[in-house]
């Protein structure tokens, strides 16, 4: 009924979605969304030198982002620079420097747009298999990670006291952002993956009154802007981050007319 | 002093400093097993400074801690929790270890509580805050409570039922608490140790020995002292056999 390339897109957009929203709440509870991005403006380094050495796309954007974060970490020590002004030149420039390096590579054609946007087309057999092998994978770290990450969301100073090693955690949860970043890039686009963790999260922060209902509607929103994204995507022709994106603020929206109507209870 | 395993912390001579600026120096204290400690000191002069150093919060310190148990339960002096999460008080209670849900119930009883189980955690009071804290703390029946003026904004009456139950945690699960407090009559009724800080310590000992020493009429005044000789009087005399009151 569908052509194989469309139940790709799909299998590999809810692969995303399971992982996109617990990470996501984390990235709204931990104020990270320009974090995200960075990251994710470095991912197309990180896709340059993929086609150059003829490297997996997903590993080289993994390497890339982790090692801008660790070069963040570092300049956050080293320098007296506000840390959204370090983001911003740590995003651009990346981003830049990539650009760059395409302009040399003329004898590979590059579809610009689908980095940047996603394409649907392009998810491979492969990807699958990275995307449902690194996702369950990151999911089971996060599991194990979760409770002196949560709790030093909340306080950090409590979370240190009572022994729960916070710094390790917010270390393997940064190792963790690079992961999906590498994960789905192809899917949802570099400039738009940040809008696949947060939006969804958003949305779940307005119906939800606990970290794991919230946790919880934020993957079902996940999965279900996939679903209507793609379909959408597949009816008009257009991207599929885009279709995606739009697809969460559509659930968003909605979202805010509940609120509404809790107030109008309450009242 | 020979190997003493009742204590829980040690501090020699710790300090800790920001940009140069000591904030606390020259700190040296331990906590025991079923023992208070209370840290006293005017606005300023690093009791909660000091609290951090013991709780290995702040790590580039001078000096020396030994901190020889992980069972901490810490209510700090200010805590900020952004309401961007979605956080009832019953998430709050499991925050850093798994509890039963009787021990949460059993720990959120004691503080007065209980009955806030389901609220959110934005939805409270100072002084309900305040409860919710120590029964957190509490509840995961730690070795080490460290308690950074536990009970701010909680009703008179309930401040002093607070510091009851405070002592008797220290009796039954006889753990070593510290305590940091500006209440000097509560403080030293149920103290076993007192620090008197002012950016280093100024005097320590027995609440008594503390009151007598200058230095701490200097920081307090003398109405401060005052305070505290009125417990005094249960020393300077003994009761006889027959039942009587006989001088000493």
């Amino acid at each position: 009924m569908f052509d194989d390339f469309f139940i790709r897109a799909l299998v590999a957009g809810l692969g995303i979605a399971f992982v996109t929203g617990p990470l996501g709440c984390f990235v709204i509870w931990r104020r990270l969304s320009y974090f995200g991005d960075t990251l994710a403006h470095s991912a197309l380094l990180g896709v340059t030198l993929a086609y150059t050495l003829e490297f997996n796309i997903a590993l080289s954007v993994f390497i890339i982002s982790s090692l801008i974060a660790l070069i963040l970490i570092q300049l956050q020590k080293r320098t007296n620079l506000p840390g959204d002004a370090l983001l911003g030149l740590l995003a651009h420039s990346s981003l830049a420097v990539g650009l760059v390096v395409i302009g040399f590579l003329t004898f590979i054609r590059f579809d610009i747009m689908g980095l940047l946007f996603g394409d649907i087309l392009a998810v491979t057999a492969d990807d699958l298999l990275i995307i449902w092998i690194g996702g369950p994978l990151i999911l089971l770290i996060l599991k194990l990670i979760w409770k002196p990450l949560f709790a030093s969301t909340v306080n950090y100073e409590l979370a240190e006291a009572e022994g729960l090693n916070p710094d390790r955690a917010k270390a393997i949860f940064t190792i963790l952002m690079a992961g999906i970043i590498a994960i789905s890039i192809k899917m949802v686009g570099l400039l738009l993956i940040t809008g696949m963790l947060i939006i969804p999260a958003a949305m779940a922060r307005n119906i939800s009154s606990s970290p794991q209902s919230m946790v919880i509607y934020s993957i079902l929103g996940g999965l279900l802007s996939v679903i209507l994204g793609l379909f959408t995507s597949l009816q008009f022709n257009t991207s599929s981050g885009p279709s995606i994106i739009a697809a969460s603020l559509f659930l968003f929206i909605l979202s805010l007319v509940k609120i509404k109507q809790s107030i109008k209870l309450k009242n | 002093m020979s190997l003493n395993q009742n204590i829980l912390v040690k501090l020699k001579q710790a300090g800790f400093r920001i940009n140069g600026k000591w904030l606390v120096k020259g700190v040296s204290l331990q906590i025991e097993k079923g023992k208070i400690v209370t840290l006293i000191g005017p606005n300023g002069s690093g009791k909660s400074t000091t609290a951090k150093i013991a709780l290995g919060i702040y790590k580039k310190i001078d000096g020396e801690v030994e901190k020889y148990t992980n069972k901490v339960g810490y209510v700090p002096q200010k805590i900020s929790i952004d309401w961007t999460l979605p956080l009832r008080v019953n998430d709050f209670m499991v925050l850093t270890e798994n509890l039963k849900d009787e021990a949460i119930n059993e720990a959120l009883s004691l503080t007065g509580v209980i009955h806030l189980k389901d609220k959110n955690l934005g939805d409270l009071s100072g002084g309900e805050f305040q409860r919710v804290l120590l029964a957190r703390a509490i509840s995961k029946k730690p070795d080490l409570l460290v308690l950074d003026e536990p009970v701010q904004g909680v009703d008179f009456t309930g401040e002093i039922a607070l510091y009851e139950l405070i002592k008797k945690i220290s009796d039954e699960l006889n753990c070593g608490i510290l305590l940091i407090s500006h209440d000097l009559h509560t403080v030293m009724s149920a103290t076993d140790h007192v620090v008197c800080l002012n950016g280093h310590v100024c005097c320590s000992g027995s609440p008594l020995d503390v009151a007598k020493n200058n230095e701490y009429k200097a920081l307090f005044g003398e109405q401060a002292s005052q305070i505290l000789t009125r417990y005094k009087h249960s020393h300077d005399h003994i009761h006889t056999s027959e039942g009587e009151i006989k001088k000493n």
